[in-house]
């Protein structure tokens, strides 16, 4: 059921990619039959390995896909304020129109965004001056003035995308997407090219903005001591299914999916010298995956029934679901500090 | 390889249609061989007799039988063209590669004779070749001079990619797995440039033969020779337009347009193809 | 003890820009240390972007040359390498692990070209049959078969598959050191630990001594014996690995420990932006001082 503080609810969603080259016809099943909801003012974290169908999964929700990439069921309804949009059923002027006033997005390159031939000034001309519906003046002052709460010198408008350091442009960009105050901010692995010490502050810029401006941030990335420190929630996504969906602490201290249990317990941390087991075999071919559990291969809970049934997603506690036929049996294999209870 | 060319016909338009054209023009050209009449002889019909049953083509104001006039200059002009460009793709391939790989010294002393031949004026320098060779300047001898001045554009395409792929790390894998540099050019290197040296043959062709077409009007080959450039050649020599024998010009014209579009058609589809991304799509990768 | 790899005063400066504004970068400034042949271990360097840790590994393999000080590998030097006959006596010793392994496969080829003219040109082999021996029995050590990866192509396995192939496909002339550069950055979390036991178990079970060089903390702790830091060329800080790590004492050091993202208070939102006295310190006096040795066996850089 929708709930009324549901910024997205994504139903049933498939999205395919469909080719045909030279005779031989492909179905690669990037996206099944995904079923979530994000809520107002939360960050919710994507975690899956490549090709696990997560990036495909964020494109079909920044309405941002191309062919051989398409929805093929589903619905996606985005409530902003009284504006209700489900953009692949919507005229192609409303969904025009929500973008980077509404829903935005923070991508890995920087330079993909910030035009490397022209000042930072134009690039968010480019990209807001439109979607903010306000004179000149005023959008450079209300520009400037959000650059100065994130702690940026208004200055850098000035600048060239080559003369600022990698982190500093990430930040830009962080900046840019976030000039119009957009409910709904989509980030696809913003900080995996920085170095260590730059991804902790951009990080830590990202979760001050978004609890400034209350807006949702669906953040993706496949490094889960990034999740551990960002998500208020985090679903997993193995082989084109959301496996798992959890409050963060939950997921790390009680996960009841074996594949979130292997990801969080083979996190290998200072200060901690137990041997840390690998999870056999490879993800599967999204082409062809088997049946039943797509995890079933590699998992070492498998039973029977895992290679013919596909496990539902089901509740397993509070606003925590996991699709697993014996997601009882399932154990943590570290511990993470005191467990949530304690806590809470 | 038939089952890729099924394939290529099936699915691919550009390349059926390409097919068509050049096959038309092939086996018109391969038809020369079955001729009844020796295409150097004149006065063999009766002269400026438009196209009927009997003749075609027509017939010229030489008194040859266009058709077959016309298929040996095609077979001429196809040999020609392919022998040019088989040539210098030889020549663009290993100066490319062996630019863009050794790199230092090699690159540099390989660059400096490349761009002295970009900078050469080729059509002054094929009329002096005439003039000291004279009738010697047979159509092998020609193809062979050519190929020696088609290929320096070429060589720095290829040796643009060649330098991307030398630092790839597959490249230095190859190294540390003792392959040498011989190997890592033609093995590891040379499917990524293959689609270049298509494309630029196919150009190469249309340029060659162009080229041996102007020389020829000009009468600066050996014009007994029959090919398309000496046919239009002798048309012009016969002021053919003038005196209405129309079908002597129009009809090479229209058979060499047909032949470069073929030829077009075909380096688009084959560039589809033999591109290694398009490829790694088909064999399921990336 | 004999020694493996001697690395001694090394420095490298790269010549940026024209002639008329010729300016030098310093890559690597003044690194020393050395390997020991009895005894392998996993040495670590670590660093960020622009640390000059992936210089340091290329002039290792002789990818490039130092332009100050000697780098020698059981007794010869890169000097000493200028035909092939020499050079590839010394990659039957030293061999890479490259950092993508998508990257490191020709995808147009079959993986198993590399391993095949590995042991053809490095080990001499001819006949068949003793060639897919020796395949098979360096894809053995890492948890492989030929029978697994005979003509497959790149795209046909997984990202951790691929660095285990390209493992093995080092391991064939039976080389005393790997070089793995980032050798588990591109490579999926779940099978990342495969990769790092890996590296573990050709110490323990091989005695192939592997430099380890990475910007992650956390697995240069689970599997290092010995670690250099590295800030802007400069190694600030080197010792025993974890006695380096359980307490760092450079400013850069901590700083490094400092970022790291800790997952023990996972969900609590207490992400903290890096501390600005402790970056400062870190950053002002990058490269003052001298390496001085320290009590547990470490050396800090202190001013």
């Amino acid at each position: 059921m929708a709930q009324s503080n549901d910024i997205l609810t994504v139903k049933g969603l498939k999205a395919y990619y469909q080719m045909a080259y030279f005779g031989i016809e492909r179905e690669v099943r990037a996206v099944d039959d995904v079923t979530l909801s994000i809520r107002k003012n939360e960050v919710y974290g994507i975690a899956g390995e490549s090709s696990s169908g997560k990036t495909s999964l964020i494109k079909v929700l920044a309405a941002a896909i191309r062919p051989p990439l398409k929805v093929v069921d589903g619905s996606l309804t985005y409530r902003f304020g009284d504006i209700e949009i489900d953009p692949y059923k919507a005229k192609k002027e409303d969904v025009d129109a929500i973008r980077w006033k509404h829903l935005s997005y923070i991508m890995q390159g920087s330079m993909s965004v910030l035009n490397p031939v022209r000042r930072i000034k134009r690039s968010f001309e480019d990209f807001a001056f439109r979607p903010m519906g306000v004179p000149k003046k005023e959008f450079w002052e209300r520009t400037e003035a959000h650059l100065r709460r994130l702690n940026l010198s208004p200055d850098i408008l000035r600048a060239y995308p080559h003369e600022l350091s990698g982190g500093m442009r990430q930040r830009v960009t962080i900046a840019l997407a976030t000039v119009c105050q957009p409910e709904f901010i989509i980030a696809d692995e913003p900080t995996t090219a920085l170095d260590v010490v730059v991804q902790k502050d951009v990080l830590a810029m990202i979760r001050d903005v978004q609890q400034q401006m209350g807006s949702s941030v669906v953040f993706v990335t496949h490094d889960m001591s990034v999740h551990a420190n960002m998500a208020d929630r985090i679903g997993i996504v193995y082989a084109g299914r959301l496996v798992e969906e959890g409050p963060t602490r939950t997921l790390f201290t009680a996960p009841k999916h074996p594949y979130t249990s292997h990801l969080v317990g083979s996190l290998p941390r200072i200060g901690d010298t137990s041997p840390k087991a690998a999870l056999e075999g490879r993800p599967p071919n999204l082409a062809d995956p088997p049946a039943g559990c797509r995890f079933h291969p590699r998992c070492p809970l498998a039973i029977d029934k895992c290679k013919t049934d596909v496990p539902p997603l089901v509740a397993v506690g509070e606003s925590h679901r996991s699709a697993c036929w014996r997601s009882d049996d399932v154990k943590p294999l570290a511990t993470f500090g005191q467990p949530a209870e304690a806590l809470s | 390889m038939l089952a890729i060319v099924k394939d290529l016909i099936r699915y691919n338009i550009e390349f059926a249609i390409g097919c068509v054209l050049v096959g038309v023009i092939v086996v018109f050209a391969l038809a020369s061989f079955f001729s009844p009449v020796d295409p150097t002889l004149i006065y063999v019909a009766i002269p400026d007799q438009p196209p009927s049953g009997q003749y075609w083509f027509g017939t010229n104001s030489r008194g040859q039988d266009m058709f077959w006039q016309l298929s040996f200059a095609f077979r001429n002009t196809l040999t020609f063209g392919l022998m040019v460009a088989v040539l210098s793709r030889i020549i663009s391939i290993s100066v490319g590669l062996l630019a863009g790989y050794l790199g230092g010294w090699v690159d540099r002393v390989l660059m400096f004779f490349n761009d002295i031949f970009v900078a050469l004026p080729i059509f002054p320098i094929l009329i002096l070749f005439y003039f000291v060779m004279r009738s010697d300047l047979d159509m092998y001898r020609l193809a062979f001079v050519m190929a020696c001045f088609g290929w320096p554009f070429d060589a720095r395409l290829i040796r643009s990619v060649a330098l991307g792929l030398r630092h790839r790390e597959f490249t230095r894998h190859a190294v540390f797995s003792g392959m040498s540099a011989r190997r890592i050019m033609f093995e590891e290197h040379l499917p990524y440039v293959m689609p270049i040296v298509f494309a630029t043959a196919i150009a190469n062709m249309i340029w060659s033969i162009g080229m041996e077409v102007t020389l020829a009007v000009l009468g600066f080959t050996n014009v007994n020779i029959p090919t398309v450039g000496t046919t239009l050649y002798w048309a012009n020599n016969h002021s053919a337009m003038v005196v209405g024998v129309w079908w002597w010009i129009l009809i090479p014209v229209l058979l060499i347009v047909m032949l470069f579009i073929g030829l077009f058609l075909l380096t688009v589809a084959m560039n589809e193809y033999i591109d290694p991304r398009s490829r790694l799509r088909r064999m399921g990768g990336a | 003890m004999t020694t493996l790899l001697d690395v001694r005063n090394v420095s490298k400066r790269f010549a940026m820009g024209g002639i008329l504004s010729r300016q030098y970068t310093d890559a690597v400034i003044d690194v020393s240390f050395a390997l020991e042949s009895e005894k392998p271990e996993i040495f670590t360097i670590i660093g960020e972007s622009g640390s000059g840790k992936t210089t340091l590994a290329r002039m290792i393999l002789g990818l490039e040359e130092p332009s100050d000080g000697d780098i020698t590998f059981e007794g010869t030097g890169a000097a000493d390498r200028k035909n092939r006959k020499v050079r590839l006596q010394f990659m039957r010793r030293v061999q890479p692990v490259f950092q993508n392994p998508f990257e490191a496969f020709n995808p147009l080829k079959q993986v198993d070209r590399y391993l095949d003219a590995t042991a053809r040109t490095l080990l001499g082999l001819k006949g068949k049959a003793e060639i897919e021996k020796s395949m098979d029995d360096a894809l053995q050590k890492v948890g492989l078969s030929y029978r697994e990866i005979k003509g497959r192509y790149a795209h046909e396995l997984s990202g951790g598959q691929l660095q285990r192939v390209a493992i093995a496909r080092a391991l064939i002339p039976n080389p005393a050191l790997l070089i793995a550069d980032e050798p588990v950055s591109m490579v999926d979390a779940s099978l990342r630990m495969s990769i790092v036991n890996l590296l573990k178990d050709l110490r323990d079970n091989f005695g192939v001594s592997v430099i380890y060089i990475t910007h992650d903390l956390a697995t240069a702790y689970y599997i290092s014996d010995r670690l250099i830091i590295m800030q802007k060329g400069y190694v600030v800080e080197m010792g025993p690995a974890r006695t380096v790590l359980d307490a760092p004492q450079h400013p850069y050091s901590q700083l490094l420990k400092a970022s790291v993202l800790s997952v023990d208070d996972a969900g609590q939102g207490n992400l903290k932006p890096a501390d600005r006295a402790m970056a400062e310190a870190a950053w002002a006096k990058s490269g003052e001082g001298k390496l001085t040795p320290r009590d547990d066996g470490r050396m800090v850089r202190v001013g």
